[in-house]
């Protein structure tokens, strides 16, 4: 049965982003005070965060942050990652000991360039994302938490700010932070379950449950994906990767595949924007993430979050000088920034997008 | 030759209630009721009597009841009462037993064994009395993907193929006018039209009348080419090119020369009172690239403006044949199951031959993303469908949309007394005869069938709003919203759900 169907993950959860449109380096502290203010939405079985421009000394390379659950899984991983990549620097991720995480799993990071003879007929992103995927579904006991370049995900079983503490993210300085606290209501804490869940560039956080994951997931399973992570996050991502990446679409017609207008909208909009539309939900149909959800996606470009087309989570925004702030609730922002310029709250459906160089160009 | 066989009913007439109206005497005509002026007392002859309730349900002081009393023999498990009445009738006659509508044999049905989800706590559901629903389907061939310019406006840069746009998933079958009445066919189409969706032309033609509501229209080809133009074939604003059908696969439309009267002849092109029987085979189909010349043929009558697609019956091979037809580009496929409905066919054949509709649905589905081709394709499944959950539960399993014929004559009054083929029907449908058609008011059948879209498309919305969603397409092909109860690991597989409690 389960090739049928993965029993996916339900879960409650706090957001919360952080980006610098001029591109400024932001400390991680910032991000962990932000999260550990909505302490009470995550119980202590999740938390991660995602960070942007981490490793400029590698940016070149693709920054593989793997979990072994054992050297075994380990050794084979590394056996399976010198046969296919160019292994630049590999390193143990570093951490503190803390009373709170109990028995972490052996965290590694390695900087990546694919094998030139592995790429004929198959882009450099493709063959990184098939060769993720294989990691993930086949070798036992690995798994992928974050593929990019110049970025990372650091993530465990705990509240965010332990999470934090753990990684030593007051150590690393970004321009984009993204952050996760989890409320899981019917797995187990599983390290690789925590959020966020990142795959190439894209690194997302999730507060909600898909009810089309059925549909999203097989859509996806026709591409060539394959969900393995036991979350419906990764549906989010794979999405985003699938419309944006590989479907080139702009990445605010991506959001409007994902959390379209309904069709009374539609009918009153004008003749040009109205076939845009139509068409986009005719086609895009699967890729519709229903149910209730507020995201934020992290990318090399800037930062981006959504809610679904009808506001079932919260979601705030916030804006000072050239700071974009988003966050599950006010008091995650009003803790790092007492007077922001402006503050609202994003229409369901409507992205806010920040971009490095371009600033806010979509307010939601 | 004296008849071996018994009559299947029994008609009983209350006497102190009966008025001697004659109203009984009128509505039958299968001639049961008799009256004697004389006695003042009306006979029945329980013989002829098939069932269908027009008496007992019109009888003004509700004085008679037709009760269900087939020949009740010694018990024996192989040779029931079913196999011994057919020898008969076939010892009598020497000839091929003729039926209509849908398989009535104890087939699993797969639908009463699923179960739906609803969504508690973690994920609220949604209450269509409060919020938007949505149930808007188009059908049609889709691209993998749109180039869509950014810009100062965004410019759509893919022109997509033309679709169909259906405001309920839910269309009404192919039924020709011949097998059913002018008034009935009438009924389905305004129906259509006040729904925001389509009815099915069958393969009889189009009658005169009818193309007023061409917008609202498939037109079907089928293998006999009943009616085939160039003006019919632009007239709707589809065509199906009509393989086979649930209730007799493999073989060929059969409309008995008895109902072939005046305007049927015109319509469908052929004398009066000839047999109307459709070849089985397409004789210009042979093979898969044979089906591939008659969609471009159709798609070039009609300059690709409209959609057409292929209806087949659900048979143990579906899966391999859907493939091929979305290759051979069909932008929709019918599959029409094992309890589809007809006007006639050989009992043989209909309860006999092909394979549940939702063992043919969740094949075909699964088949076609397997192979990366399930949006080049609409799929439409047909065949039974009975009710609102029955709809969510194909939509969930995989369909874009779902064809109902037998529910829509039951909504015009059908009591499913299955002999249609005689041309009699006594409600009025399924019959040319001008004396029983003018009984179906096509004002009050539009009414009903609007009416039985209207609580099916509530029900729909109660039923999606429950699982915490707002539009159907979230529901298409999202098995994890079904469960099963009481089937084997085989069909779990088969049907890609999991049992209730997993």
């Amino acid at each position: 049965m389960q090739k049928i169907a993965y029993k996916k993950d339900i879960s409650g959860c706090a957001v919360s982003g952080i980006l610098n449109t001029n591109g400024k380096k932001i400390n991680g502290g910032y991000i962990i005070r932000s999260i550990a203010n909505m302490h009470d939405r995550s119980n202590g079985l999740g938390g991660g965060f995602a960070a942007y421009g981490i490793y400029p000394s590698y940016k070149e390379y693709y920054a593989f942050h793997l979990m072994f659950d054992d050297l075994n899984a380990r050794e084979r991983c590394e056996e399976f990652l010198d046969k296919n990549f160019l292994i630049e620097k590999d390193e143990d991720i570093p951490t503190r000991k803390i009373n709170t995480t109990a028995d972490p799993p052996i965290l590694r990071r390695y900087f990546l360039e694919p094998r030139e003879e592995k790429l004929n007929k198959i882009s450099e992103d493709d063959f990184v994302i098939r060769e993720v995927m294989k990691i993930n579904s086949d070798i036992e006991g690995s798994y992928v938490l974050s593929s990019g370049k110049n970025m990372g995900a650091f993530k465990a079983v705990g509240f965010p700010e332990d999470v934090g503490n753990f990684y030593r993210l007051e150590e690393y300085k970004a321009e984009t932070w993204i952050a996760h606290g989890r409320f899981p209501t019917n797995t187990p804490g599983w390290w690789g379950g925590a959020h966020p869940f990142a795959l190439l560039d894209y690194s997302i956080v999730h507060n909600g449950e898909i009810s089309s994951y059925g549909i999203n997931k097989r859509y996806l399973e026709m591409f060539g994906y394959r969900c393995t992570l036991l979350t419906d996050t990764e549906v989010v991502a794979y999405l985003f990767d699938l419309l944006v990446r590989r479907h080139k679409l702009p990445m605010k017609i991506a959001c409007k595949a994902l959390a379209p207008p309904f069709w009374d909208e539609i009918d009153r909009m004008p003749e040009k924007e109205k076939k845009v539309m139509k068409t986009i939900r005719t086609v895009y149909g699967s890729s519709l993430v229903n149910g209730p959800f507020s995201i934020i996606l992290g990318f090399k470009d800037g930062m981006l979050a959504l809610n679904d087309r009808i506001k079932l989570r919260p979601l705030i925004a916030a804006t000072k000088k050239d700071f974009l702030m988003v966050s599950s609730e006010e008091a995650g922002i009003r803790e790092i920034c007492k007077e922001p310029d402006k503050i609202w709250s994003p229409k369901a459906g409507e992205p806010v997008i920040g971009l490095i160089g371009k600033g806010v160009v979509e307010e939601g | 030759m004296l008849t071996l066989c018994k009559g299947e009913f029994s008609v009983e007439r209350d006497d102190d209630r009966c008025i001697r109206c004659l109203v009984c005497v009128r509505q039958c005509p299968f001639d049961v009721h008799k009256y004697d002026e004389e006695e003042d007392r009306i006979y029945s002859d329980e013989s002829k009597c098939v069932g269908c309730q027009r008496c007992a349900t019109l009888c003004p002081t509700d004085a008679i009841t037709i009760r269900y009393e087939p020949m009740e023999m010694k018990e024996n498990a192989n040779w029931k009462t079913y196999h011994l009445t057919n020898i008969y009738k076939q010892a009598e006659t020497g000839g091929v037993l003729l039926t209509g509508m849908g398989n009535d044999k104890p087939y699993p049905i797969y639908w009463d064994h699923i179960l739906l989800n609803a969504s508690q706590v973690t994920n609220p559901s949604i209450d269509p009395l409060r919020e938007p629903m949505e149930l808007r389907t188009y059908l049609g061939r889709k691209p993998d993907l749109l180039d869509i310019e950014d810009g100062d406006e965004l410019i759509l840069k893919t022109e997509i193929s033309p679709q169909l746009k259906l405001e309920l998933p839910v269309m009404f079958s192919a039924m020709s006018y011949g097998a059913i009445s002018l008034n009935a066919v009438k009924s389905l189409a305004r129906a259509a039209a006040i729904a925001g969706t389509y009815y099915n032309t069958g393969e009889g033609g189009l009658h005169k009348d009818l193309y007023k509501y061409g917008k609202n229209t498939i037109v079907q080809c089928a293998s006999g080419r009943f009616g085939i133009s160039p003006d019919y074939l632009n007239a709707g604003s589809a065509i199906e090119i009509k393989i086979g059908q649930g209730a007799k696969p493999g073989i060929g439309g059969h409309l008995p020369g008895e109902k072939v009267l005046e305007e049927i002849s015109e319509t469908r092109m052929i004398a009066e009172g000839t047999d109307a029987l459709s070849p089985a085979p397409h004789h210009d189909i042979y093979s898969i690239e044979d089906l591939r010349q008659l969609i471009f043929a159709l798609k070039e009558t009609t300059a690709y403006e409209k959609p057409v697609g292929v209806k087949i019956a659900a048979v143990h091979n579906s899966a391999a044949i859907s493939s091929g037809m979305v290759r051979a580009g069909a932008d929709f496929i019918v599959l029409d199951g094992l309890r589809g409905g007809t006007g006639a066919a050989p009992l043989v054949t209909r309860d006999n031959v092909g394979i549940p509709i939702e063992l043919a649905l969740a094949s075909v589905d699964q088949r076609l993303r397997e192979e990366g081709i399930r949006n080049k394709t609409s799929l439409i499944v047909a065949g039974g469908i009975r009710s609102s959950s029955d709809v969510i539960k194909a939509i969930a399993l995989g369909a874009d949309a779902v064809y109902i014929g037998t529910a829509a004559l039951v909504a015009l009054g059908c009591h499913l007394c299955q002999k249609c083929y005689t041309g009699k029907c006594a409600w009025g449908i399924a019959t040319q005869d001008p004396y029983l058609t003018k009984r179906l008011n096509p004002e009050i059948g539009t009414r009903r069938l609007v009416n039985l879209l209207k609580a099916w498309s509530n029900e729909m919305k109660e039923l999606i709003g429950g699982m915490g969603i707002n539009a159907i397409e979230s529901l298409r092909g999202n098995r994890l919203q079904l469960r099963g109860v009481g089937l084997t690991d085989t069909e779990y597989r088969i049907l890609g759900i999991l049992p209730a409690g997993e």
